[in-house]
């Protein structure tokens, strides 16, 4: 059983990585990549956010939308207790637990409408409905992963960034097409980890 | 915008001079991720072009009566309405698509291109100024969407408009189903399709040069440089603007370190 929940983690960390290899979360990526500290606080707030929009929408689906009939309803219902959900968030951050509001708050509000975390409500819900044994536990170790992958892909981008802005780079490539190609080539290497997880594990 | 604008100039600027792939840099998302086949592109062009135009029409004349403190939740409310019945409809009538877009279709509601147009065109212009604009920049981005995918197909697979019969079925043709290229080429070249420009890094790349293509065109024209604009691009600016703006609280940050 741990073995299928640390191979959910790998494969959404490496082989399925949400930015490098699914193209979600793809503004934050290139926007605050730039600086390792905002890289990692962006990524922190958005690990925390999928793990509670996961553990939040999961359960609003399984016995409210369900058992309704109401599936149709998942993005508009997901995407509105997400918007709700950041804001308190925010709120009780800054009331009770200030030193963590003052590290990730600052990116609460970006990450309401990164399709990062959407996505990955989309997604569990998606393998759920194909995978009776992909339950709650199942759903949340991929959020985590997904997170985690997110993290990993933007301090790795940051490092590849800060040696940019040092390089000499022909005029026309200056700016956003040089950052999209060496996205590009950091991408490149997560498609070797191809096959790795089911080679361990399978 | 201070000037009035024709209705012909609120339609065009959407299609080159404020591209909202290639010049704004919006959505950069779905149009990575749905240019892998041109097929592919228009539907999710489509898709997008009828979400903005529908939601644009109803924000703009809802736009008095939405309070300007609950305008994001209730822009959201409008564009997930359109995106269900967008994905609805596909699923009955288009399933291939579906399953090729996956879930691009419904993450339409997140984004930034239809919840930018409303934040800074729809929630202020009359309804016909909203809706040639919603047009425009639905067509822009499907053109934008449709050139990435032309290139990554051709070298990608050796094929153009491969699949095309999922489209066509909905007129009663199905006969065509895309263009061999590579595969009716002399065997002697010895020419196979480059695969990588399908997988993500492709993406990526032909991205890059894209977007340099444009900014070149752009600089001939004296115009500045696209790039990531930070709170400008950025749909939830009015919430960051509530603390200051987010790009100079994130450089506060930084340089308090």
């Amino acid at each position: 059983m741990i073995k299928y929940y640390i191979a959910i983690v790998l494969t959404a960390i490496l082989t399925e990585n949400f930015v490098l290899a699914k193209f979600l979360g793809i503004c934050p990526f290139l926007g605050v990549s730039k600086k390792l500290n905002t890289a990692v606080g962006m990524s922190m707030a958005v690990i925390f956010v999928m793990a509670m929009a996961t553990a939040v929408t999961y359960p609003i689906n399984k016995f409210l939308l369900i058992p309704n009939d109401l599936a149709y309803l998942q993005t508009i219902v997901f995407i509105l207790v997400i918007a709700a959900l950041v804001q308190l968030v925010e709120i009780a951050l800054k009331r009770f637990i200030p030193s963590l509001y003052s590290a990730l708050g600052i990116y609460l509000p970006l990450i309401t409408t990164n399709c990062a975390v959407l996505g990955v409500v989309l997604l569990n819900v998606e393998k759920a409905a194909a995978d009776a044994s992909f339950g709650f536990a199942a759903s949340m170790f991929n959020s985590v992963g997904a997170g985690l992958g997110f993290l990993l892909a933007m301090v790795m981008f940051s490092g590849v960034r800060s040696k940019l802005e040092s390089a000499d780079i022909p005029k026309f490539m200056q700016g956003l097409p040089i950052t999209l190609v060496a996205a590009s080539l950091v991408s490149v290497s997560f498609l070797g980890f191809g096959g790795v997880v089911e080679n361990i594990f399978g | 915008m201070a000037e009035k604008k024709t209705l012909r100039q609120e339609f065009t600027k959407g299609l080159i001079a404020e591209n909202p792939v290639l010049r704004l840099v919006l959505g950069t998302c779905p149009t990575l991720a749905t240019s892998t086949s041109m097929v592919n592109a228009i539907g999710m062009g489509i898709s997008v072009t009828i979400v903005l135009l529908c939601s644009n029409i109803v924000i703009s004349l809802l736009r008095k009566v939405i309070p300007s403190k609950v305008r994001i939740p209730a822009y959201i409310v409008v564009i997930a309405s359109f995106v269900t019945i967008v994905q609805l409809l596909i699923k009955a009538f288009i399933p291939a698509l579906d399953e090729a877009l996956g879930v691009f279709l419904p993450l339409i509601v997140v984004n930034c291109i239809l919840l930018g147009r409303a934040e800074a065109f729809a929630g202020k212009n009359s309804v016909i100024a909203s809706a040639a604009d919603g047009l425009g920049m639905g067509i822009g981005f499907t053109a934008a969407v449709f050139c990435m995918a032309t290139i990554r197909e051709f070298f990608g697979n050796g094929t153009l408009f491969t699949g095309a019969d999922s489209l066509l079925g909905l007129f009663g043709i199905t006969s065509f189903t895309g263009i061999e290229i590579f595969s009716r080429l002399p065997e002697s070249l010895n020419i196979e399709p480059i695969l990588i420009f399908i997988l993500a890094p492709g993406g990526f790349f032909t991205f890059g040069l894209l977007m340099a293509v444009a900014n070149r065109l752009a600089e001939k024209k004296g115009k500045k440089k696209a790039d990531l604009r930070g709170c400008e691009s950025c749909p939830m600016a009015a919430a960051c603007a509530l603390k200051g703006g987010c790009e100079t609280e994130i450089k506060e940050e930084v340089a308090a370190q």
